[in-house]
């Protein structure tokens, strides 16, 4: 567990996150979804909230939300109730979203990740189904507010997780997973820029031991990078606080990435008495058994699980079965080059370390990648055989990476082959020998190290092309006798 | 139990209705005339019983029904906002909406 | 022509229509010529003769070809609690002033479809809140202010509410048949206090897509019209599933609910709920209303005498419910994207007050007092959940009350129409008047109105049958048999 206190004080965070699910038309509407139309011509009657309109629920969300469900082990609620929250705001043109209160679809669950070498568990309280509100723009209305109600009905599933994390880091960690999760099984388009995928924060610091402090929420976290920045921002001002004696007030809260500080956001006064109850206009929400073994069946395979199956199968870390298993097309580009090879750790080793270090160099994803997964298993065969040596085989991926060709040819090209000729090799050692006769007679007299001294020559000789396991072999038959 | 004057302010904020002097107590008197009807409602033993939020649910479960996820509303902007308060390029118009 | 166009049934105008006696057009321009005659009832709050007169050449191209349906070029006038393209739609309130919907509801486009003229919007209480029709904003065709429906029989008198515009206008002939719409007794209480018959349908038979809405688990369309037999017309129109718009809607295919309107009434068995003949009940209705119970004997049914023991209860726990929901649909009013804003304002929260204060009327604004009231933090369980829970029982008592009857039978309004004013600024004095409508509303079944008698100053009194789940044509057939061996429905008041 990663519990580092921050002067003394521990970090409690809880996470909301808003997936835009991707459906083509609105959750309640036939209304489409698509991002960047021009203001308001994709606000149908219902998303208008018009007189005498009336929302239809779309079959496509809650599907999704079963999707979900599933990927993280959660229990699919065979009856669930969609509910109204009554407040009153211009980007919510009924007056009340529609959401699920008491009973929610998705129940429970957790989200596992990786801390570095750490496993990490966030449980889940619950997901559910809600639409989305539209926009309000401050720009160029002389004082005025525009309001764009194209977003306004779009579905949302509303991920909740337990007070569980407790940094920073983890908390962009939880983040990330759930972004994997949640563009992985194909419910969501993850694109935070666009905020299809946002996240609040709910943060508080307590001494160890203590019950859990005042929380602030942090709302539309919009990037990991202003995640972290916010977060490590909010704890530090909550410590600050607390150590000169202000208690602190619960509020909702905005990052600003230009000052790197977070603010209080005006609070809309009464926004705690929401009124909410069951929608008159939406019958529960009754989702049958075998709708969910339909939707199971067609899952794909999920992170975890194959990232359990790497372990079984290729007999790899739980560490390299995980970070393989950040993307699909990872994952795929690993399965492919381990098959090819046969050398299921090699693979991970050289897809972990110079794939990705390349691909990260050049901001590239996996695949863009110039090396291709057959290149890559081609090169690890040619380590496997002996062909090459490591330090070639770097060379070597140089030589893939800037595509000057095949492995073999790129191995010929450099004079990367090893020297597995014996004779040559005798040749070269008998000089070495000749040469230096006062490391052979130590040897011959007991000193082990002395056949160090006598390697490096050789090696030196051959260029690097000498396999060091076969010097020494044949060092030790010689003097050995 | 009855309401007080605080009680009719508290509800005319949330509701978002401004309310003169006047007409909240005007207001306060006929709610509380109606609460006291209300009295007889809140007597009654509901243990056990579950709320009955739709009318048909007594005799049949019901269960919501769902749409095919197909985009087919056309824009209809103009015709949408033809009685709208105040509109320009396409926006609403509100007072500054502050955060 | 022996008869006047006015005089005429649906059944009766319709066949003039196909037999080419009559013209759409014809038919269209007299009702017009009637209402602009008889502005005097403030039933009427707009019209459009133009649209009016181009459905009706369109009816008369349907009969000309032959392809009409039974209805076809026959005159209708809706609720001005229906949305409409071609009239304006205000729902009674100064909030929708000049408001123009974009879509027709789906009950306005079905009667269309079949071939209707529709020939304008009626007034109704304010977002259907009320019992007389006096909670009105909007003010009637031929009137400078907003004023009060008058009862065709007394023009002293209210027409009932909400849909009182519906009722007066139907009784003094203006039109054959109207929309109406019924969330406590809307339908059925006009209709008695007006002397005409009326339906509201089994919760979720009529897509309530379009109906501008009061509360939505209770709001129910269905036709007014002067017999059993013209509601039974409309009604098989008006009803169907509307799936792809009204979640709410149940999925009953169409009926023709004029099949069974000969039935024999021999060995039915009507409930009479002792609740519903209390003290509170006025000697008059009550004397009309046992009679017409005697006449069903003579007609072969039976009396069995039931217990609702639940009805005084079901006026509390429906302004909960009803408020409840109103306050929250009536949200949308908020100046932002259509209705009324207020000129002057400060800032957003200025604007939401001040709009909404201008906009709704004393009553609307008294329901959403209490529904945001009783949804509140700490109070929702004691009011809210309490009402939908004794909700639950009430409807439960109809289910065991059916095990021994067919039908319930009862007064539909303790006492005949009230004069104008008299209950005005007695909120609670209305709310009591509608102990007889509530329960079936809130249980979700059928309930019509149709006349039996008259009683106090020569007014109409209404006897209300009651049906179980989807038993409308029961109820017509029950009512139908009446009207054949009585005239009570062919009575009309004087001067039209």
């Amino acid at each position: 567990m990663t519990n580092t206190l921050v002067q003394g004080y521990e970090v409690v965070i809880g996470f909301e996150t808003h997936a835009q699910l991707s459906t083509q038309s609105k959750i309640f509407s036939r209304a489409p979804t698509a991002f960047g139309a021009e203001p308001n011509t994709q606000a149908c009657a219902v998303d208008l909230a018009l007189p005498g309109t009336l929302p239809v629920m779309n079959m496509g969300a809650v599907e999704r939300a079963i999707r979900f469900g599933l990927a993280v082990g959660s229990h699919v609620a065979g009856r669930s109730i969609f509910a109204r929250k009554n407040y009153f705001y211009p980007d919510l043109p009924k007056g009340y979203q529609i959401s699920q209160y008491e009973i929610p679809v998705v129940q429970g669950g957790d989200v596992s990740f990786f801390l570095g070498e750490q496993q990490k568990t966030v449980r889940l309280v619950r997901a559910h189904l809600e639409e989305d509100a539209g926009k309000s723009l401050h720009e160029e209305f002389h004082g005025m507010s525009g309001i764009d109600l194209n977003r306004a009905g779009t579905p949302l599933l509303e991920i909740v997780t337990e007070p569980d994390i407790r940094s920073s880091e983890e908390a962009v960690a939880y983040a990330k997973e759930l972004h994997k999760i949640v563009t992985w099984i194909g419910i969501c388009d993850g694109n935070m820029q666009e905020g299809s995928f946002r996240c609040d924060a709910n943060v508080s610091v307590r001494k160890p031991g203590q019950p859990l402090g005042t929380r602030r929420e942090i709302k539309n976290l919009n990037s990991f990078k202003f995640m972290q920045q916010a977060i490590d921002f909010e704890v530090r001002w909550q410590i600050e606080q607390l150590e000169d004696g202000h208690p602190i007030q619960q509020a909702t809260v905005l990052f600003d990435p230009d000052t790197g500080e977070t603010r209080a956001m005006r609070t809309k006064e009464d926004a705690a008495d929401y009124r909410y109850f069951p929608d008159p206009d939406l019958p529960p929400l009754v989702i049958a058994s075998d709708w969910i073994e339909q939707v199971r069946a067609q899952m794909p395979e999920l992170p975890r699980t194959m990232a359990d199956r790497f372990v079984k199968d290729y007999g790899l870390p739980a560490y390299d079965a995980t970070t393989l298993t950040q993307s699909k097309a990872m994952a795929a580009y690993f399965e492919a080059t381990a098959k090819a090879c046969g050398q299921p750790k090699l693979a991970s080793n050289w897809i972990m370390g110079e794939v990705s270090r390349r691909l990260n160099a050049g901001e590239l994803s996996i695949e863009q990648a110039p090396v291709s997964a057959d290149q890559l298993a081609a090169l690890i065969g040619r380590i496997c055989d002996n062909t090459i040596s490591n330090n070639a085989a770097r060379q070597v991926f140089d030589g893939l990476w800037s595509a000057q060709g095949e492995v073999d040819a790129i191995i010929e090209a450099k004079g990367l082959k090893q020297m597995n000729d014996t004779s040559e090799l005798e040749k070269i050692i008998d000089e070495v020998l000749a040469a230096n006769p006062k490391n052979v007679s130590e040897f011959k007299a007991g000193n082990a190290k002395a056949l160090n001294g006598l390697v490096g020559p050789i090696m030196k000789a051959s260029k690097g092309k000498a396999n060091p396991a076969q010097v020494n072999a044949l060092l030790k038959q010689k003097l050995g006798g | 139990m009855s309401l007080n004057s605080s009680d009719i302010s508290r509800i005319a904020n949330l509701a978002r209705l401004e309310l003169t002097p006047d007409q909240s107590q005007r207001m306060l008197a006929q709610i509380n005339n109606f609460f006291e009807l209300v009295e007889q409602m809140r007597a009654v033993d509901t243990t056990g019983i579950e709320p009955l939020a739709h009318p048909l649910a007594t005799v049949s479960e019901m269960a919501l029904r769902l749409r095919e996820d197909r985009a087919s509303e056309p824009d209809n902007r103009e015709a949408n906002q033809l009685t709208a308060p105040a509109v320009e390029r396409g926006l609403f118009l509100v007072p500054r909406v502050i955060e | 022509m022996a008869e006047e166009l006015h005089q005429m049934s649906v059944a009766r105008l319709a066949q003039a229509l196909r037999d080419k006696k009559v013209s759409a057009l014809e038919t269209a321009q007299h009702f017009l010529s009637r209402i602009s005659a008889n502005h005097q009832l403030a039933a009427f709050v707009a019209l459009n003769e133009e649209l009016t007169l181009d459905q009706a050449r369109a009816a008369d191209a349907r009969l000309a070809a032959g392809s009409c349906s039974p209805l076809t070029g026959v005159p209708i006038a809706h609720k001005d609690i229906f949305v409409t393209q071609g009239f304006p739609t205000t729902a009674g309130s100064n909030m929708l002033a000049g408001y123009r919907s974009p879509f027709d509801a789906t009950v306005v486009d079905r009667l269309a479809q079949q071939g209707t003229v529709t020939l304008g919007k009626l007034s109704c209480d304010e977002f259907a809140m009320g019992s007389a029709n006096e909670n009105v904003a909007v003010p009637a065709l031929g009137h400078a202010a907003a004023t009060p429906v008058r009862n065709p029989w007394d023009r002293e008198r209210v027409a009932g509410g909400s849909s009182g515009g519906s009722a007066a206008a139907v009784a003094a002939q203006l039109t054959p048949v109207a929309t109406g719409t019924d969330t406590g007794g809307s339908i059925r209480q006009p209709a008695a206090f007006c002397g005409i018959t009326g339906i509201k349908p089994t919760y979720g038979r009529a897509s309530r897509y379009g109906m501008i809405a009061y509360a939505s688990s209770l709001d129910q369309a269905g036709p007014m019209a002067r017999s059993a037999e013209d509601c039974a017309l409309i009604l098989s129109a008006m009803c169907g599933p509307d799936p792809d718009r009204d979640s709410t809607s149940l999925e009953v295919p169409d009926e023709n609910f004029t099949l069974q309107l000969n039935q024999s009434l021999e060995g039915i068995r009507i409930g009479v709920p002792k609740e519903f003949f209390g003290e509170g009940l006025a000697a008059d209705v009550r004397s009309a209303i046992e009679a017409a119970l005697q006449a069903y004997q003579k007609l072969g049914a039976q009396l069995v005498p039931i217990s609702l023991p639940r009805t005084e209860l079901a006026i509390p726990v429906y302004y909960i419910i009803a408020p409840a929901e109103a306050s929250s649909n009536l949200s949308r009013f908020d100046g932002v994207k259509f209705g009324h804003r207020a000129d002057r304002y400060e800032d957003l929260l200025d604007m939401y007050k001040k709009s909404r204060a201008e906009g709704f009327g004393e009553e609307v604004k008294r329901r959403i007092m209490v529904g945001t009231y009783v949804l509140s933090h700490g109070y929702y369980d004691a009011y809210y959940l309490q009402a939908q829970k004794i909700r639950r029982m009430i409807a439960e008592d109809f289910q065991q009350a059916f095990k021994s009857c067919d039908v319930i039978a009862g007064p539909v309004a303790p006492t005949v129409a009230w004069k104008i004013g008299e209950k005005a600024d007695d909120p609670l004095a209305n709310y009591l008047a509608d102990i007889f409508t509530l329960p079936a509303s809130l249980a979700g079944l059928p309930g019509m109105s149709l006349p039996v008698g008259f009683g106090q100053g020569g007014m109409p009194v209404g006897m209300q049958l009651i049906g179980n789940y989807l038993q409308e044509s029961r109820l017509l057939n029950m009512a139908h048999r009446f009207q054949q061996n009585s005239d009570f429905h062919l009575r009309q008041p004087g001067g039209f």
